[in-house]
C-alpha cells in the first residue's frame, strides 16, 4: 500500500435568498423583524450615501474612495450577527458595516475628506478598526485579537473582512494559519467582488473559490452568495456561534460583485465590459432583500417612501456636517505621535506653529 | 544584587514583569521551549505556560501582526524576532499599521507592543545575522527604537518598553549578550525612554555610542585617558528615535569637541542625524569637525572580513585622538 488516501475536502456553496427572492425556507435564519428591517436599513443608506459620494468626489468635495455598491448584503449582514463585545477589523470596502456598527454618515465623509477626527471611533462601538488599506496586514490584527480574547476568557470574537485579492497576501497565509494554530475565536470574511483593480478572480489564484484556501489550514469554510443579506448572516452567526463556544476560526467566501470602480481614480472600462456589470446589477443585493422582506409582509412600498425620504435627508445633513466650517487644529498629528511627551516634538510642534503662522502671515 | 549577563537580565525583566501583570506574554519563533535560541526567554515557559509564553509558527510578519492584535485588544505582547536578517519582513505591519494606530485612532486605540530583535554584528555569524540596521525602526515617527548597551540599562530599558504606551523596538547587541557581567539589582528599576545618559562626565571632548559600541568605547576612552590626561564625556545614547538631541548638544557645548561612534554603515546612520542636531543646536561651541567612526558603505562581509569593518579600537582611538589634536 504505497499510495493511501490522507484526506479529502469539499467546498460547500449557500445561497438562501435567490436572485428573485424567493426563500429556501429549511435555511432561513429566524431574525426578529425590527433587526431584518434595520439591516435594510444601513444597507440602503451605504448605497445612498455612496452613490452621493461619488458626485462629491467629482465636485472635489471630498477625496479618493473605494465605493461599496453592490456589495451592501456581503458586509452589512455579518455585522448583524455580531455581539456588542465582538471586534470588527475591515478592510475599506465596508461603509455600511460601519454604519450597522455606529459610525456616522459625517464621520465617513471628514475622513475621505482627509481628517483624521473621521477615523476616530464611534461613540457606541469602541471594539472597532478604522479603516485598512495595506491589503490583508488586518486579517493578522484579527488573528492577536481573537487570540487575546481567548486568554482573557472573553466571550467574544473578532470579525474580519478582506477583499479576494487579499487571499494573495502572505499575511493573509500567515493570519489563517495563525488563528488555526491556536484555535482561536476569529471570522475571516473575504468579499470576493470578482476585481482586484484591474485584475479578475480568475488571475487572482488558480484555486475554483477562494473558500477552499481555509481548507490548508484545517480550518471550516464556506462559499456564500455574497448577495444574499440571509445567506451572509446565517453563514456569520454559525461561525460566530462556533467560535465563542471554542471551534476555532472559519472563513467565509462572499460572493459578489464591484458595481463601481477600485476607487474613484480608476477606469474599469479599461479591464471589464458593460455587458458584465449589466448581469450583475440584475443580481442587486438591496431589490432581492427589500422583496423578501415585503413577502413577509415586513415592508411596503409606503414604506419605502418614507424611508428614501429620511434617508435623503441623512445624506443632506452629513454633506452639510462636512461642509459646515469648522476648524481643524493644524498641531494635532503632534498630539498622537506617542502616548508620552518628548523634547524633539515638543520642539518641532513649536517650530511648526510659528513657521504655519510666518505662512499666515505671507499670505 | 547579582552580577548577571545581558542575556539574564532580559530574561529577569521578561520574569518580573510576567509575574506581576498577567497581560505581559511572550511571542516568537523557538521561546517557548527551547527558551530562545540565544536563551533570552529560558525558563519562562515552564513558568508562565503555553498561553503565556508563544511558540509561534515561523513567520515574522504574524509576530508582529498577531502582537498588534493583541495590543489593541488589552494584552501587552513582547514578541522576538531571532534574528535581525529576519527582521524586515516586520517593516510592512510596522509602518503601515503598528505606527499610525494612535495617530489614525486619535489616541483611541493605542499598540502598547515590544518587538526584541538580536542585532549586530562581532560573533562569527552566518551571513544575515550581523546587520546594525537600526536605522530603518527609526525613520518611522509612532515607534519608539531603543538600544540596550550593557545588562543593568538592558533591563531596566525592557521594564520601561513594556511599560510604555506605544511600540518599541528593542534591539539587542548579540556581542554583548554574555560579553560582561554587571551588577543588577533584585528590586525593579525602569529607565526613561527617550533619554540619554551621560555615563562619564569630561570637560574636553564628548564620544557617542550606544550598543556593543559602548563597551569597546569605553575602554578606549579609558585608555586616551591614562596617555594624556584628557577629560572624556561619554554618552550612551539608549533610545535611537525619538533621539534626546539635547543631552548630546549640552554636552558638546560644554566640551566643543565629539566623535561618534557608531557600528552601522556611515550613510544616513543614526551618527548623521546626531551630527545634524549638534548642527542646530551647538555648532558655535565647536573647535573641531564632529567625527564620525564607522562601519563602510558595503554589503555586510562574511565574518572573516567582518571585524576589520566595523570600528575597531584603533580607530576609534584615531578618531578620539585626532578631534583632540584639531
Amino acid at each position: 500500500m504505497p499510495i493511501t488516501e490522507v484526506g479529502r475536502w469539499t467546498v460547500s456553496h449557500m445561497q438562501i435568498l435567490d436572485e428573485q427572492g424567493n426563500v429556501d425556507a429549511e435555511l432561513e435564519p429566524k431574525v426578529p423583524r425590527e433587526e431584518l428591517l434595520k439591516l435594510y436599513r444601513a444597507m440602503v443608506l451605504a448605497r445612498e450615501l455612496d452613490q452621493r459620494m461619488l458626485k462629491l468626489q467629482r465636485q472635489g468635495r471630498i477625496g479618493t474612495f473605494g465605493p461599496c455598491t453592490g456589495q451592501e448584503a456581503a458586509h452589512c449582514a455579518p455585522t448583524l450577527a455580531m455581539a456588542p463585545n465582538d471586534w470588527f477589523v475591515g478592510a475599506f470596502r465596508e461603509m455600511g458595516a460601519r454604519l450597522m456598527l455606529g459610525e456616522k454618515p459625517s464621520q465617513v465623509l471628514v475622513y475621505y475628506n482627509g481628517y483624521e477626527e473621521g477615523s476616530t471611533l464611534p461613540e457606541s462601538y469602541k471594539r472597532i478598526l478604522p479603516i485598512n488599506i495595506i491589503v490583508g496586514s488586518q486579517t493578522l490584527h484579527a488573528a492577536g485579537i481573537a487570540y487575546a480574547l481567548k486568554y482573557k476568557k472573553e466571550n467574544a470574537a473578532a470579525v474580519c473582512y478582506l477583499g479576494d485579492g487579499a487571499t494573495s497576501e502572505g499575511d493573509f497565509h500567515e493570519a489563517l494559519n495563525f488563528a488555526a494554530v491556536f484555535n482561536v475565536p476569529a471570522v475571516f470574511i473575504s468579499q470576493n467582488n470578482q476585481w482586484a483593480i484591474s485584475l479578475p478572480r480568475s488571475a487572482q489564484t488558480k484555486s475554483v473559490t477562494l473558500a477552499q484556501k481555509g481548507i490548508a489550514y484545517e480550518m471550516p469554510c464556506l462559499q456564500v452568495d455574497g448577495n444574499d443579506a440571509l445567506a451572509m448572516y446565517r453563514a456569520t452567526k454559525e461561525a460566530l456561534d462556533r467560535a465563542r463556544s471554542g471551534g476555532g476560526p472559519t472563513f467565509i467566501e462572499a460572493v459578489t460583485y464591484r458595481l463601481m470602480m477600485h476607487t474613484t481614480a480608476d477606469d474599469p472600462t479599461r479591464y471589464r465590459t458593460k455587458e458584465e456589470e449589466e448581469a450583475w446589477w440584475k443580481k442587486d443585493p438591496i431589490p432581492r432583500f427589500r422583496i423578501y422582506l415585503e413577502k413577509k409582509k415586513y415592508w411596503s412600498a409606503k414604506q419605502q417612501t418614507a424611508l428614501d425620504a429620511e434617508i435623503l435627508a441623512e445624506v443632506e445633513a452629513a454633506v452639510a456636517e462636512l461642509e459646515t466650517p469648522r476648524e481643524y487644529k493644524p498641531d494635532l498629528p503632534f498630539d498622537n505621535v506617542f502616548g508620552t511627551r518628548h523634547e524633539i516634538l515638543d520642539e518641532q510642534r513649536a517650530e511648526f506653529l510659528e513657521e504655519i503662522k510666518k505662512d499666515a502671515a505671507n499670505g | 544584587m547579582a552580577k548577571i549577563n545581558m542575556v539574564q537580565a532580559i530574561n529577569l525583566a521578561l520574569e518580573q514583569e510576567m509575574a506581576k501583570d498577567p497581560n505581559v506574554i511572550v511571542l516568537g519563533e523557538d521561546v517557548g521551549r527551547d527558551g530562545g535560541v540565544f536563551r533570552v526567554t529560558d525558563g519562562l515557559f515552564t513558568k508562565f505556560g503555553a498561553e503565556r509564553v508563544i511558540d509561534t509558527p515561523l513567520a515574522e510578519g504574524a509576530i508582529i501582526g498577531a502582537a498588534i492584535g493583541m495590543a489593541v485588544a488589552g494584552l501587552k505582547p513582547v514578541g522576538e524576532i531571532q534574528f535581525d536578517g529576519f527582521s524586515y519582513l516586520i517593516l510592512a505591519q510596522l509602518e503601515g499599521n503598528a505606527a499610525r494606530l494612535r495617530a489614525r485612532s486619535l489616541g483611541g486605540l493605542t499598540v502598547p507592543m515590544v518587538i526584541r530583535i538580536p542585532y549586530g554584528g562581532g560573533i562569527r555569524a552566518l551571513e544575515h545575522h550581523s546587520e546594525s540596521r537600526e536605522v530603518y525602526f527609526a525613520h518611522t515617527p509612532g515607534v519608539k527604537t531603543v538600544i540596550p548597551s550593557g545588562p543593568r540599562n538592558a533591563r531596566a530599558l525592557m521594564l520601561a518598553a513594556i511599560r510604555d504606551p506605544d511600540p518599541v523596538i528593542y534591539m539587542e547587541p548579540k556581542r554583548s549578550y554574555r560579553a560582561f557581567r554587571e551588577e543588577v539589582p533584585d528590586e525593579e528599576e525602569v529607565m526613561e525612554i527617550g533619554k540619554a545618559q551621560v555615563v562619564q562626565e569630561g570637560t574636553d571632548l564628548t564620544v557617542v555610542a550606544w550598543g556593543a559600541m559602548m563597551h569597546i568605547v569605553k575602554s578606549v576612552v579609558e585608555e586616551v585617558q591614562k596617555a594624556r590626561k584628557a577629560s572624556i564625556e561619554l554618552i550612551d545614547v539608549l533610545t535611537i528615535s525619538p533621539l534626546d538631541g539635547n543631552t548630546i548638544a549640552n554636552s558638546v557645548k560644554k566640551t566643543g569637541r565629539c566623535v561618534v561612534v557608531q557600528e552601522a554603515v556611515r550613510s544616513y546612520g543614526p551618527a548623521s542625524e546626531i551630527i545634524a542636531v549638534i548642527n542646530d543646536k551647538a555648532l558655535m561651541y565647536l573647535e573641531a569637525p564632529v567625527k564620525r567612526v564607522t562601519n563602510f558603505d558595503v554589503v555586510t562581509p562574511y565574518f572573516g572580513r567582518e571585524m576589520m569593518y566595523m570600528p575597531t579600537m584603533g580607530r576609534i582611538k584615531r578618531g578620539i585622538e585626532e578631534t583632540l589634536d584639531f
